[in-house]
């Protein structure tokens, strides 16, 4: 039998991203007693790598390798692009901060490394195996990188439980995914539509396996009823880690629903349509009325998270590309005022000192009025005040909503965003109106003050002028559907 | 002056640019500076105005000074920009109303001196964007971050109870806007992609549809205005605000909620309006008999005044329902009238109590002794606030009483009780404060009025008179517009 060698070139960012790992490893065994910030530049070497050679292989055609387990299109390389940037950015954000707790080593950067080609992996799978070997290599990088710091109780807690209910929720995905076999007998993505279209599979068998499906994707997501795990991992995880993983594996996730969900059984859509209704909606309430009674910041933004989710499923209801790139628009959105707030949590830290409570925001204003300016940026894109940006992703996803019909689903997604305003004011209230604890100046880092205000003033730019990223989320789904 | 120069642009963008560079003038050590580039800024808005009413044609109800260009293309949304006899008046009321608060917070605001000036300047423009966009996109974006400055100058600069205020404020607006925003993109896919506020005009609804939209605006407009039963933020927010903040409250804010009635509930959804029409009609009456009856107890100046507010906007939405000429422009002239006096007298509450720092009536009394000039002021406000003849007070109610009489009598008898309960609450808080033996020591030591805040309530003055003896310029303005709102509301829909 010929072996005939598979075309490379479109998983080039893939392969590069994998030998990169190993040498920033590698680098860090021999140099990384001298020189800790070795791993730190490489890494961000890489990603600058990466994101040229995805960049100058921009393909608007998909195209497949691996025999078809391998798919590269537009969507695929804009959420690469995306997910390049966002690492870099958490990069430069928790640069001092784990160098001040010991973690500036290169665990901490190959795990992360790791952790973004599994996003890679994920978002370019056309096969449910390459899927979930993706997810899985997320996954475990991410459990690893929560338990890094093994001294600290809480870090372990959440480490374990995030293990064991991501070890379960994999489990649901593998068995709807051995069901979808069962039924289709493909686990092709390309192919499974035109299975179940020309009605040789079970119906019954599909529809068990899409609820296992759905499960495990709403565990991943932290979609209620399966957000459990969230909010104690959110307040275990070193911040450092919390803003990895609020941020840039939302890109993954979104490519992970559009493969599983619209590309491969995208012939169901009448089953998972009311699926995700109750999900979207029951995240909405419990993110928002839980986020309500929290005191830790961290842990109210894991609820503030869970009902984003809420809200980023909205998107998909309407099962049309117009509701796709809404909601490609809100997770850009959502990553971008993400990176800001936990940025914020993190310039409040100080060596030894862990801003976890929200009372720790009180009297910013004071301390550094430009600090809270940029903060109340984030604050009210988050509760979709325009003109921030978060106004323009809520708007995009009701619009997507009331076209597929769903009026009422857009009046309670409203008056639950209307809940969610409550803590994000709370916090601008903590900010402005109340007299600062400590009177200590906030100090930081140049490249940190900079990305810091870039990322605050593109929320409002972007929100003033959101026309090209719109058409570039429009432009990702289109290509691709 | 060229018909193609974007002038409304200019008109919202300078004041917003002027804020920021307030804005950056930084912290306190340079508050004079940023006082004076503030004044300039506020003063050159209100000069960049006045071609507006200039140039206005009143011979047609069409939008004048238009500026079309395509803002995202995605959903179709543009920046359109036009004015018409209802906005027109209304942005010179808010440029007019913007220097008077600069020069209100002169001396009194000490602190983040520049983030109030800077505040008040951006919401300036933001609320003349809210009057001038029709897109109903560009709308909304205005119409909420007008929340912003404002929940920021209460909840900074406010007194003791502030951030309950502050948080009261804009959690209600936000509540009626959000389902607004619903409305908004349902019409869009009824007009089959665009949010034009002139298409949606034109759009046959039919009448379910049309009484849940009207439902939603009713609830975005109600909270603005405020009408009665949801106006219970409006006390909070006024207490707690600083003047400059009570000012822009009940001149300028409480009048997008009566603008959006006319820009939108009557003309994009008119059958629900005239099904509805009873239901405001008694909303608004229980606004004008209760809530006057209401004012009457308050023993806090301020939450007087602020309960006249709803009271005398319980007189604008009642003008609206009526679908009359004189209803209708009636309303507008109230509005504007409102404008002017209200923001007279929270002035007045705010000279005095930036001498003793109390707004308890009790605590006052015997000002008159030391104070002749500044009550000699406070008199003609508080006469204009109780609607007398020769004041703009009178102008707006009278119209608005004689709308009610051709519809029934009953009507217009309460609505005719304001100005029995008008003179009642206004004029007794004015002898508790104003005459009898002086009070305390407290007055005992109070200075007249100074140069500044002489030419603040001169200025007021002068246009609350000029108004109630001559209102044609500002009624002759919205004739044609209104005679046209009407004709067009007049026709069904469905």
């Amino acid at each position: 039998m010929n072996f005939i060698p598979p075309d490379f070139a479109p998983a080039s960012s893939e392969i590069f991203m994998l030998i990169m790992v190993c040498v920033v490893m590698l680098a860090d065994l021999t140099a990384g007693e001298k020189k800790p910030y070795l791993a730190y530049l490489l890494t961000q070497i890489t990603l600058l790598g990466c994101t040229i050679l995805t960049y100058t292989s921009f393909s608007i055609e998909s195209v497949q390798t691996f025999h078809g387990m391998f798919v590269d299109d537009s969507m695929a390389d804009t959420l690469k692009l995306m997910i390049y940037g966002t690492v870099s950015a958490v990069l430069v954000y928790s640069y001092s901060y784990i160098a001040d707790r010991g973690m500036l080593r290169g665990e901490f950067f190959s795990l992360i490394l790791f952790a973004t080609l599994g996003m890679m992996v994920m978002i370019s799978a056309s096969h449910f195996l390459t899927l979930y070997i993706g997810l899985e290599l997320l996954s475990l990088a991410l459990y690893a990188l929560v338990a890094l710091r093994r001294d600290s109780v809480v870090a372990t807690e959440a480490a374990m439980k995030f293990f064991v209910l991501g070890a379960l929720a994999s489990g649901f995905l593998l068995y709807g995914m051995s069901l979808v076999y069962g039924a289709t007998g493909t686990l092709h993505v390309s192919q499974l539509t035109q299975v179940i279209q020309s009605g040789a599979s079970s119906k019954e068998v599909l529809v068990v396996g899409l609820v296992f499906i759905v499960a495990g994707i709403s565990f991943k997501l932290s979609a209620a009823p399966f957000h459990m795990w969230a909010p104690d991992v959110y307040q275990g995880a070193p911040t450092a880690v919390t803003l990895f993983i609020g941020s840039a594996p939302k890109f993954a996730a979104f490519g992970f629903v559009m493969r599983l969900l619209i590309e491969g059984l995208g012939e169901m859509v009448s089953d998972w349509q009311g699926m995700l209704v109750i999900l979207a909606v029951l995240s909405m309430a419990v993110g928002n009325i839980a986020a309500i009674a929290q005191s830790n910041i961290k842990r109210m933004l894991a609820y503030s998270t869970i009902s984003h989710m809420g809200f980023l499923l909205l998107g998909f209801i309407s099962a049309d590309s117009n509701g796709y790139s809404s909601a490609l628009f809100y997770v850009i959105a959502y990553v971008l005022m993400t990176l800001g707030t936990f940025a914020a949590i993190m310039l409040l830290c100080r060596y030894g000192f862990e801003a976890e409570d929200i009372n720790d925001f009180k009297g910013l204003s004071k301390r550094n009025s430009w600090y809270a300016f940029i903060t109340m940026l984030f604050m009210l894109s988050l509760a979709g005040i325009p003109p921030m940006m978060g106004f323009y992703a809520k708007f995009a996803v009701l619009q997507a909503v009331v076209n597929a019909g769903f009026v009422w689903l857009a009046v309670v997604a409203v008056l639950f965003s209307l809940i969610g305003a409550f803590y994000y004011l709370r916090i601008i209230k903590l900010m402005y109106f109340d007299e600062p604890e400590v009177t200590e100046s906030i100090e930081s880092n140049n490249d940190v003050k900079i990305l810091f205000s870039a990322n605050g003033l593109a929320i409002l730019v972007l929100g003033i002028f959101p026309q090209a990223l719109m058409s570039l989320s429009l432009f990702a789904i289109q290509n691709t559907l | 002056m060229l018909s193609d120069f974007p002038l409304l642009t200019l008109i919202i963008w300078l004041p917003i640019i002027f804020g920021i560079a307030v804005l950056a003038t930084g912290d306190d050590r340079n508050a004079s500076f940023a006082r004076w580039i503030s004044l300039t800024g506020a003063i050159l808005g209100f000069l960049v105005a006045i071609p507006l009413y200039t140039n206005f044609d009143i011979a047609t109800g069409a939008m004048q000074f238009v500026e079309h260009r395509t803002w995202f293309e995605r959903f179709n949304v543009n920046y359109h920009l036009g004015v018409d006899g209802i906005s027109m008046p209304l942005i010179l009321l808010n440029c007019f109303i913007t220097p008077l608060i600069v020069v209100a917070g002169w001396e009194v605001i000490k602190v983040r001196v520049s983030q109030y000036l800077g505040a008040f300047l951006i919401m300036s423009g933001i609320v003349n964007g809210v009057f001038s966009s029709l897109d109903a996109i560009l709308f909304y974006v205005y119409w909420e971050a007008s929340l912003i400055p404002m929940f920021l100058i209460i909840g900074i600069w406010g007194g003791a109870n502030r951030v309950y205020a502050a948080i009261k404020f804009f959690l209600y607006t936000l509540l009626g806007s959000l389902l607004m925003l619903v409305a908004f993109i349902y019409l869009y896919q009824a007009s089959e992609g665009s949010f034009s506020i002139e298409a949606y005009h034109k759009l046959p609804i039919s009448m379910t549809p049309q009484i849940l939209i009207f439902i939603a605006f009713l609830l975005a407009f109600a909270v603005k205005v405020p009408m009665w039963p949801v106006h219970t933020w409006l006390p909070d927010a006024h207490v707690e605000a600083p003047t400059g903040g009570s000012v822009v409250l009940a001149a300028i804010l409480l009048k997008l909620g009566g603008y959006g009635f006319l820009r939108f509930s009557l003309p994009i959804v008119p059958d629900a309006s005239h099904y509805l029409a009873s239901m405001m009609i008694v909303l608004s009456l229980i606004a004008v008999v209760y809530i006057g009856l209401i004012a009457l107890m308050q023993a806090d100046m301020k939450k007087l005044i602020a309960y006249s507010s709803v009271a005398h906007m319980g007189f604008v939405t009642l003008g609206f329902f009526f679908f009359n000429a004189y209803g209708i422009e009636g309303a507008m002239v109230q509005m504007i009238s409102h404008g002017f006096i209200s923001g007279a007298m929270f002035l007045c509450v705010g000279v005095l109590y930036d001498r003793l720092h109390s707004r308890q009536i009790a605590d006052y009394g015997g000002v008159v002794n030391k104070m002749p000039i500044f009550a000699a002021f406070f008199m003609l406000f508080a006469m204009a606030n109780a609607g007398l003849p020769g004041t703009s007070g009178f102008v707006g109610e009278f119209m608005v009483i004689m709308s009610a009489v051709q519809i029934s009598f009953w009507y217009a008898f309460l609505a005719a009780t304001t100005l029995i309960f008008g003179a009642a609450y206004t004029l007794w808080m004015y002898k508790r404060v104003i005459f009898g033996a002086v009070a305390s020591p407290a007055v005992e030591s109070l200075q007249d009025i100074s140069k500044r805040e002489f030419a603040l309530l001169a200025i007021l003055a002068i246009a609350v008179l000029w108004v109630g003896v001559y209102p044609f310029p500002l009624t002759e303005v919205m004739h044609t517009t209104v005679e046209q709102l009407l004709i067009h509301i007049g026709n069904s829909k469905l």
